[in-house]
């Protein structure tokens, strides 16, 4: 027989929780690498098929080179956001995730900021594959910056509508019917400042796509942050 | 395996779980239809009944998994859904799916809810809670390589990592061949000795009786029926459980 004494503190450590989840996802990972291997090979068989089906020359490949990309990171990106969803449903960890006694917010930022990470990743490693292929420089501050802004956008609503359509049987169809009409946004402000940073513009011709991702990446998180209880609950 | 005494983190007077006139509609069906459900601290509830009957609907309910539609609730004095977060700082949950990350060890897997928990001294609560449910050599294996036992007794350490002065069983037994269920059994002794107040689903009348210090049949949405082992005597649940879904 042994007494234990109580061993908790007052909850409410928000910051505790969010890392809490966003480690386990990562820990979790880099084990089983089932997320970051299906993005990545998806990603890359994607620019593949742009390169075989796309005959194209100096000029054209730099007009396309923001659209291509951008198609291969949110396609991958649902990819990741549909499985990283799909592990808490089928073994009941969400179930286990929501009874922990901190406001539930909490999960929706650490899965968010995970699913970030799992995209930011792929798109690390996308981006110079894509460069040696096209033989398009792509390390272009500017660049770098859209593609962080656009994937916080991306993470933002996907992990939301990713926490609603794991709860139904056609989960793998349902998230990227809800999710690219509401990504439109983020998806061409992104692709209009990547392809202006690609081809030289002027800043002031860039400043109002990177404003329209700004602003979306905030009405999102402030909205998953206010309606995520009410999604996950039955 | 070692029992853990220890008293409520809580006091209260009336009942550990007050439900009163519960109601939970899915659409336009309805699966509770005015449960009154009362639980004293230190309480063993065995909850039976047909498939379909609302068991984990209500389980759910209790665990904050799930809004009622009507009617009122509280757990260890605090109200659902509006106190959900004092009431899950109360509570663990086994169900019959372990709750638990295959790809994280044993260890993780209790780290990871230690946080979400806020425990303090986390390690020296892991090694009492994997010494409590006989996993103390497992400890740094990945749960993917735990039968499917070893995994249920590792969500019962989920379950008690916080100490709750709560816990819900549903259909804890499921799937479990038979040393791996008499395992569990001593485990689930163990919880109850050490003070909890306990409310299980199942479908085991044996292990029920076994185990329960009182037994409700919930059938047709309601509360039909209830008992406590003493009034019931040894060997009658099966009588008892038929006559109620009869009635």
């Amino acid at each position: 027989m042994k007494e234990i004494a109580q061993t908790t503190r007052p909850a409410g450590n928000y910051m505790r929780a969010v890392m809490a989840v966003t480690w386990k996802d990562l820990a979790a990972e880099l084990r089983s690498r089932e997320l970051l291997s299906s993005m990545l090979v998806f990603s890359l068989l994607v620019i593949l098929i742009f390169y075989f089906t796309l005959e194209l020359d100096v000029k054209a490949r730099n007009g396309i080179t923001a659209g291509a990309l951008w198609v291969t990171f949110s396609f991958a990106g649902t990819l990741g956001l549909n499985r990283s969803m799909a592990v808490e449903k089928d073994r009941g960890c969400l179930d286990g995730l929501l009874l922990a006694p901190v406001d539930r917010s909490a999960i929706y930022f650490g899965k968010a900021i995970s699913n970030l990470a799992f995209m930011l990743i792929v798109e690390a490693i996308v981006l110079p594959v894509y460069s040696i292929m096209y033989n398009v420089n792509l390390l272009n501050l500017g660049l770098i910056m859209v593609t962080l802004l656009g994937s916080i956008g991306y993470s933002a609503v996907g992990t939301l509508l990713a926490a609603m359509s794991v709860q139904t049987r056609t989960r793998d169809v349902l998230l990227p019917i809800l999710l690219f009409p509401l990504v439109i946004p983020v998806l061409v402000a992104a692709v209009k400042a990547s392809s202006g940073f690609l081809l030289a513009l002027d800043i002031s011709e860039i400043i109002p796509w990177l404003n329209i991702l700004i602003v979306y990446d905030l009405i999102f998180i402030a909205v998953s942050f206010m309606v995520f209880d009410f999604v996950v609950e039955e | 395996m070692r029992c853990l005494l220890r008293k409520p983190k809580v006091e209260v007077e009336i009942g550990m779980i007050e439900v009163k006139k519960l109601v939970k509609r899915f659409g336009l069906k309805t699966v509770l239809r005015g449960v009154d459900f009362q639980v004293a601290p230190g309480e063993f509830v065995v909850l039976l009944g047909p498939n379909g009957a609302g068991k984990t609907t209500f389980l759910r309910i209790l665990a904050s998994l799930s809004r009622p539609s009507l009617g009122h609730v509280s757990v260890a004095g605090f109200s659902l859904p509006a106190q959900s977060a004092s009431v899950r700082q109360r509570l663990g949950v086994v169900s019959h799916m372990p709750l638990l990350y295959a790809d994280l060890t044993a260890e993780e897997n209790l780290q990871f809810y230690g946080r979400l928990y806020n425990i303090s001294a986390i390690n020296e609560r892991i090694t009492a809670v994997l010494d409590l449910i006989g996993l103390a050599h497992r400890r740094r294996d990945m749960v993917r390589t735990f039968s499917r036992g070893m995994q249920q007794r590792l969500a019962i350490g989920r379950a008690v990592l916080h100490d709750p002065d709560v816990m819900l069983f549903d259909e804890p037994y499921t799937g479990l061949d038979q040393d791996a269920s008499e395992m569990l059994d001593d485990v689930l002794k163990n919880v109850a000795a050490a003070g909890r107040t306990v409310v299980m689903t199942s479908h085991d009348l044996a292990r029920a009786e076994e185990l329960g210090t009182r037994f409700d049949i919930l059938s047709r949405g309601v509360i039909s029926a209830s008992s406590t082992r003493a009034e019931l005597g040894s060997g009658n649940l099966l009588t008892f459980y038929k006559q109620a879904l009869a009635g």
